[in-house]
């Protein structure tokens, strides 16, 4: 056990130890269900991928949180780009909002990009301002109400719709994380992210040219929101304020889990999905479980940090 | 006096941020004071110093980490469970108040020393770890208080969130109205406190070997090994400070308001906050330069700003807008270090 453990390499460790722990959930889960109801929900497949389904929204704003974190950067600009997309999205409606609401993501991370990389602002504070600028274009846009604007059918038809038995969003989580994988592992622009990520200095001295890579990130995790914004009011029929807020922490948190680390330079994103659906399901065994929203946050806090401290400890400094 | 001149330049020269942030305070507190029709009153300066308390303490609970060079994320949430606790316990007798106060510090306090030990025994990113914790926290002010409420000691209430004329007045310890008293009587109580942990908590940690290391981790980690500093202890006692930076936001935040609620947006708007105050007061988000009393400059910037708008006439509309322009503007402003940088590998950390 021990040989078979130490020759998996050591990037691969937090994937599998969370994989296994997702198993555990789901036998805890089932466990729970077969001794008080007599029956295993969890395990039947209609119910998996309605799970997935709600998660796909999570999945996709950590694919995006992902590639701003392998720079050793963190976007908190997250929630009002969420939710900005996808108010601008339902007031523009019909054949534009979906594009509308794409490119208030590109936009928005246009703006982090060139605060991050040519003011050099830390990113924490400076996406923290963005977000709080957005909240305040979204309140003068909406007159601080809920707005009535509905979701377009196109978009209702990718959040909650079901094609060959499979619901549409976990398709649209699908082609964004190719996408992501594709862009990590296969281009120049993947490889520059995780050089940048290890030490900016000699990325830029092998001649990265890294502003334009931070840039870049910055723009994907925007678009990521945008794309989950959207997704998520279709499935919701229409826009509200604060929908986005609930993604931020569980996104970083799923990344994290996933064995990126959070200094940047190291990751995979396959450990990135696998962390998404170890939230997903932890949440939906607890909501089994009637767990109050106390012990919820009590064993959510907990999970993460029990998880990290099997494998996500750091090298002592010594020198 | 030469050395006192030399002493104040070396000060000014190596806290440039902070000296700078100061200057902004007083001109725009002053010239809210001269716009406002009751200006310069000691009414205006309670009511202000009230709606500060709070962030300020958290501002300085989240510099001691920052200096480290890490982040807490979960000073939020920890103010809120010990709001929450103080909501509990502060009421009764004497003695009973007392003790609930002291349990509250010491159980923000123990949480903090929970997060320093979990960062240097666990070997985690503080960032992460205090991310888990804050929704610990959370969940264990929804057990203390499952629904906003408390009993909180009235006197308590009036003496401490008024001037110092109200709160010997209330308790009694002397006539308010004497002579010797009346240039001290219209300063406001939230303010001694803020300025009195400030001053009896933080300024003797700077000066102590396990507040200098904190500096010097954050300056550099491998350097401050090599020198034999105590680290471990240090970091520890970092977060530790910041839990107990939190707690007196929260006991205040509970006697100010008379309850408590275990309120998951409140504790995240709080920590966002927290963050924006410590940068707009010089402390840099790398480590190693700064200081609490400079987040507490930074807090009152953050909340003078939004005084204005009640005395400026905007729509009501607009005003998270400007908020979030002017926050930006603010952090924007520490992008002039890029203009002195001489050689282009500097920029990158």
């Amino acid at each position: 056990m021990n040989n078979l453990f130490s020759s998996i390499r050591p990037e691969n460790k937090p994937i599998v130890i969370a994989s296994f722990f997702i198993i555990a959930i789901l036998l805890i889960g089932t466990g729970y269900t077969l001794s008080t109801q007599g029956t295993a929900p969890l395990l039947s497949p209609n119910y998996l991928l309605q799970q997935l389904q709600t998660g796909s929204f999570l999945g996709i704003v950590a694919a995006g949180m992902m590639m701003v974190i392998l720079l050793g950067h963190i976007d908190l600009s997250v929630p009002w780009t969420l939710t900005a997309a996808a108010m601008m999205a339902a007031s523009v409606g019909g054949e534009m909002a979906l594009p509308t609401g794409i490119a208030v993501g590109l936009a928005v991370g246009l703006v982090n990009g060139l605060g991050v990389a040519y003011l050099r602002i830390p990113s924490m504070i400076f996406t923290l301002g963005v977000d709080s600028v957005l909240r305040g274009l979204m309140v003068a846009h909406t007159g601080g109400f809920a707005p009535q604007d509905q979701a377009t059918p196109l978009m209702r038809y990718l959040a909650a719709d079901r094609l060959l038995g499979v619901p549409v969003a976990i398709y649209v989580w699908a082609f964004v994380s190719i996408c992501i994988a594709v862009t990590l592992t296969r281009t120049s622009f993947g490889r520059s992210i995780y050089a940048t990520g290890n030490r900016e200095g000699a990325a830029y001295l092998s001649g990265i040219r890294t502003r334009l890579v931070i840039i870049g990130a910055f723009m994907m995790s925007g678009v990521c929101a945008s794309i989950a914004g959207v997704l998520l009011a279709g499935y919701s029929a229409k826009a509200y304020q604060g929908m986005g807020l609930p993604y931020l922490l569980p996104a970083i948190a799923a990344v994290v889990l996933g064995g990126t680390r959070i200094l940047g330079g190291q990751g995979r994103y396959i450990g990135t999905l696998v962390g998404v659906v170890l939230i997903v399901l932890l949440n939906s065994v607890l909501s089994i479980m009637q767990m109050p929203e106390a012990g919820r946050q009590i064993i959510y806090g907990s999970v993460i940090v029990g998880m990290l401290l099997v494998y996500g400890r750091g090298s002592k400094v010594t020198s | 006096m030469d050395t006192f001149a030399n002493k104040l330049s070396t000060s000014f020269r190596q806290s440039r941020g902070f000296y700078g942030a100061l200057l902004l305070l007083i001109v725009i507190y002053a010239f809210y004071n001269i716009l406002h029709p009751r200006g310069f009153s000691s009414a205006v300066l309670v009511q202000n110093a009230n709606e500060t308390v709070a962030i300020a303490f958290l501002a300085m609970a989240q510099t001691v980490p920052v200096l480290l060079g890490g982040l807490d994320l979960s000073v939020g949430a920890v103010m809120t469970l010990t709001s929450c606790i103080a909501s509990e316990l502060v009421s009764g007798s004497p003695v009973e108040i007392l003790f609930g106060m002291f349990v509250t510090l010491l159980s923000g306090t123990a949480f903090g020393l929970m997060n320093g030990l979990i960062v240097v025994y666990g070997r985690l990113q503080p960032i992460i770890v205090t991310l888990a914790t804050g929704a610990i926290a959370i969940g264990l002010a929804l057990f203390v208080r499952p629904r906003p409420g408390g009993d909180i000691d009235g006197d308590l209430n009036w003496a401490v969130t008024n001037s110092l004329w109200d709160f010997v007045d209330t308790y009694q310890l002397f006539d308010p109205d004497a002579t010797w008293f009346a240039p001290f009587a219209w300063i406001p109580v939230p303010l001694i406190m803020m300025f009195a942990i400030a001053i009896l908590v933080w300024l003797p940690f700077r000066k102590s070997v396990t507040g200098r290391t904190v500096y010097a981790i954050g300056s550099a980690e491998g350097a401050a090994y090599m020198s034999g500093l105590p680290i471990n202890r240090a970091k520890i006692a970092a977060f530790a400070l910041a839990g107990f930076f939190a707690s007196c936001g929260g006991l205040y935040l509970a006697i100010q308001t008379s309850s408590g609620n275990a309120d998951v947006m409140q504790a995240g708007a709080y920590t966002l906050n927290s963050i924006a105050a410590v940068v707009l007061g010089g402390t840099s988000l790398l480590g190693g330069v700064g200081g609490a009393v400079a987040s507490l400059v930074g807090a009152c910037i953050l909340r003078v700003i939004s005084f204005y708008f009640r005395i400026v006439s905007i729509d009501p509309l607009l005003q998270p807008l400007i908020e979030g322009i002017v926050l930006l503007a603010a952090v924007s402003l520490g992008a002039l270090r890029t203009l002195r940088v001489k050689n282009r590998l500097d920029l990158f950390r």
